[in-house]
Order: structure tokens, then sequence, then C-alpha cells
């Protein structure tokens, strides 16, 4: 009955799908407490969650719609487009760097894969994202853009930048066990993305060379590729697709390289 | 007896100082300066013991001796800085019976929570649920938050849920007990089953009581070091001394 150490060296391919079944349980027990204390289990909870992207829409439309929205088809949508994917980056990291620390209680008593208290919070995260996706596709649609068989496209952004997440959990959750002032640091390093992410302006207002630099920021990029599917009705360039899987590469293997020369030295700072 | 776990010349170093408090800022300021030293700490130094099928292993020694790091290590949550260990069993830690437990979440919630740290199986769980609830008396409270519960309940459900362990190889820090009066007798009761059951236990215990009742092997150690492994009467005998001469 009990399956913990039970990982006989007998072929990869079976000791990944043991490891698997061996934590599996815990992984979706952790999945289900993350989940239910973000929402405290009410209904309003999931509620205040997906109004939260809809009032920050709300001050910026109020704001900016007097600057920009003249000159730009589908204001609202390509507004809502980078709020969206710049909160679910924002929430994703920002749970993802807490999550060792979090569970330190448990991390310091037992043993398994640590990373399983990162994925749980991703997922939480990522179902907040999808909930939110639904209110965006309502918005489109409210909007006068007629649906298009392109919009499965966006199925490509939303699995680099889910894993651009997760990478990017993994650096600052182990960076978060050393470093207790990264948080800080981290909420000014996300100003500088929010405002270099075009969330509110024309990013084609600025020089083909700016715009090309603005790639450089990769929430930029993925809310560009949402923008071109959706407000513009293109399909992106094969060089957009492999910009957008590039940073998640990154991030992952980066964070995993952090991960295995660390690991075992986190509980010391538990 | 066939050897199921051995520990050879296991040493485990903390690293102790201010490291714990210092921000990034603090770190990258303290580095230029070359003034940032970390301090090392041996919380066990070269112990080496064996364990076979059925053994008893009670671990003694003073508070600091290192005995909580030594079974963190054996039961894999930290990784010996030198030395190795090596069981041939799946070994099942006891360490802290509240572990896990979250206020926010009900009782259900929170048995099939700890179940799954503990390493029990969907399964397993899904059998064991009634047993549980009926053997920490709280079938009224199931669907209430914990945090409503009083910490005598909780402790009544943190040890029916601990106590359901088929383990190959046991690690207990303490013998574990909860509750009020008629509770913990039949925790202990419950106990005395599974340690009687022929179980290979490692068990720390500040009790030389438990230990001389329980143990066919003991270990001492102090400070981080060895001072023996061995026959229980020995050794008890051993540390008696030790401890009457002041130390």
């Amino acid at each position: 009955m009990i399956i913990t150490q039970k990982l006989k060296d007998n072929g990869i391919i079976s000791q990944v799908r043991s490891r698997f079944e061996a934590y599996n349980f815990l992984f979706v027990e952790l999945v289900k407490r993350d989940f239910n204390k973000k929402y405290k289990r009410t209904v309003l909870g999931i509620v205040w969650s997906l109004l939260n992207p809809l009032l920050h829409l709300l001050i910026l439309m109020l704001v900016f719609s007097q600057f920009f929205e003249r000159d730009m088809p589908h204001f609202l949508i390509h507004v809502f487009a980078g709020i969206k994917v710049y909160q679910y980056f924002n929430e994703a990291t920002n749970a993802g760097m807490s999550s060792l620390m979090g569970n330190a209680g448990i991390i310091s008593k037992i043993k398994a894969p640590k990373y399983l208290f990162l994925l749980s919070k991703n997922v939480s995260s990522f179902i907040t994202f999808m909930l939110t996706m639904g209110i965006f596709f309502i918005f489109v649609a409210l909007e006068g853009i007629p649906f298009s068989p392109r919009f499965f496209l966006l199925i490509y952004p939303v699995i680099t930048l889910t894993l651009l997440n997760i990478g990017v959990g993994l650096i600052l959750s182990a960076l978060f066990v050393f470093f207790k002032d990264i948080q800080y640091l981290y909420a000014i390093f996300l100003r500088l993305v929010f405002f270099t992410s075009a969330i509110f302006w024309p990013v084609e207002s600025l020089s083909p060379l700016m715009q090309q630099l603005f790639l450089l920021n990769p929430i930029f990029a993925h809310i560009h590729y949402f923008r071109l599917v959706v407000v513009h009705g293109l399909t992106p360039s094969l060089n957009v697709h492999l910009i957008l899987v590039l940073y998640p590469i990154v991030a992952l293997l980066l964070g995993m390289l952090i991960y295995k020369k660390y690991n075992s030295r986190f509980i010391y700072h538990m | 007896m066939a050897v199921i776990l051995e520990a050879k010349n296991v040493s485990i170093r903390y690293v102790i100082g201010n490291y714990k408090d210092i921000g990034f800022k603090d770190y990258v300021i303290q580095k230029l300066r070359g003034e940032y030293k970390l301090q090392e700490f041996w919380a066990v130094k070269n112990v080496s013991f064996q364990i076979s099928d059925g053994d008893f292993l009670g671990i003694i020694g003073k508070n600091g001796a290192g005995k909580s790091t030594l079974l963190k290590a054996v039961s894999g949550i930290i990784r010996p800085t030198r030395g190795s260990l090596s069981a041939k069993k799946s070994v099942t830690a006891l360490l802290e019976l509240g572990v896990g437990f979250d206020g926010d979440m009900t009782v259900r919630e929170n048995i099939f929570l700890r179940g799954a740290i503990l390493g029990y199986t969907r399964a397993f769980m899904n059998a064991a649920y009634d047993g549980i609830i009926e053997f920490s008396e709280l079938q009224e409270f199931v669907d209430r938050p914990l945090k409503q519960l009083s910490s005598g309940m909780k402790g009544r459900l943190a040890f029916s849920i601990a106590c359901l362990v088929k383990p190959e190889i046991l690690i207990l820090d303490e013998v574990l007990a909860a509750g009020d009066a008629s509770f913990r007798k039949k925790s202990e009761a419950k106990m005395t089953e599974i340690l009687n059951s022929g179980v290979s236990t490692i068990f720390v215990s500040h009790s030389l009581g438990s230990i001389k009742k329980l143990c066919n092997k003991v270990l001492w150690m102090h400070k981080g070091e060895q001072m023996a492994f061995g026959e229980t009467e020995e050794i008890c005998n051993m540390y008696t001394q030790f401890i009457e001469d002041g130390n």
C-alpha cells in the first residue's frame, strides 16, 4: 500500500511512469487544496477573480480610450487581450514564487518532488485564465468580430505562455527560498513588463525597428500573437511562433538547472 | 537475517549563520565586501548502523545530538552530505502528526490530503476513510473546516490517519499518542499493535523505559557523533552511566 521509494531502476519510461503514479494522488489533492483556498469554495470567489481583469480593463478603457480609440479598430479587444495575458503571467509567477516556501511545513517533513507544489499552483492559475478566456470571447462576439477557425491557433500561445509561467515559477521559487526580498524586486520587474507590453496603446505607432525590439518582452510577444489573430484576423508568421516557444524553453531549462543544483539545499533554508 | 537498511559513515552538514535573514541586496553587498561567510555545522558525524528484517532500533541521546536530523536523512527528506544510506524496502516516516493539515479545508478533505502526503494510494484511502472517521470519533465533524476543531480533536484525527500505516520500515519520533485519557489509551494500544507486528522500526525516544521495552538494538548519539551502537542492555547502561557522570 505504501508506494514511496519504490522506484527501482527498470528503464527510464517505467521509472517516469511509476513516479507519476506514486505522486499522482498527492498532486491531485494539492491542486484541490490550492484551488479551494484561492476561491474560498464560493461562487463569489470565482466571480471576484474574473472581475479582477474586467475592472482593470474598465479603468484602462476609461483613461485611455480618449487618446487611442479613434485610431484603432476594436480597442476594447486590443486592451483585453493585453490585460489577460499579462495578468495570467503576473498571477501564475507570483503564486509560483511562494509555492516552495508556502509549503515549507510539508516539504521539510516528507519526501516528494518539490516541483509538484509549483505545478499545483500553476494549475489553479491556468483554470482562472481559461475562465477569463471564455469572457474574452464573449467580448469578441459583442464587438462584432466573427468567429474564425483561425482562433484555434490561440491554443499555441496558451501552451507556450503556460510553460513560460512554469519556467519562471521554477526560477523564482528557488530564488525566493534563498532571498526573501526577491518578491519586491520582482514586483518592480513586473511593472517594467507591464509598461513594455503595450497593453493600452498601439505598438503600430512606433518605428518598425522598435516594434521588433518589443518582441524581446515575452509577454508582449504573446499579447501580439493574440491581437494578430483576433483583432487583425491574421495568421502569425513562423518567426513569431519560434520566438514564442524560445522563451519557455530558456526559462524551463534555467529553472530545471537551478532545481537540479540546489534541490537538496532548499531544505536548509526552510 | 538480511540487512534491509544500512547507513555507512553518514555525515550531515548544516550551514548556519545569518544567511537566512539576508536578502538579495545584503547578499550582493556582503559578497562585494568579502564579508559573506557561512559557518558549517555538522549535525551528524560519521554514523554507521545496520538494521535487518524485524529489528527494532532505538536512537538515544540528549537534545541536539542529531537524532532527528539522522531520521530525516533515513526517510529521504535530506541527503547526507557524506556517506551513504541504502534501504532495500520502503521507508515510512511519521515524524510529525499534523503535517500538511490545512485549517480552511474540511475534515474530509484533510484526511485525503494527509493520506496523500503520507504516500498512501487513493484506493487505499477510499477504503480506509470510514475507519479513520470511526477511530477518531469525528463523525459529526466531517464537513466542518478543520480550524473549528479543538486541538485535541485534531490530534485524534492526525493519529487515526497515521496509524493506518502498513510500513516495511517505520520511522518514529517518540511513541505517538494523542487526545484525552480515553483516546490516549486507545491510541497507545493501536501503536503497540503496529510495533508488535514485527515491522522493522527506527525509533527516537528520551524514555529509556520504552527503549528497553521495545528495542533490540540501540544507537547512542552525542553532539552528532556516534557514541555506540549495539545491544540494548549494554548501551542503555553505558548511557545511564554517562548521564550520571554529569554529562
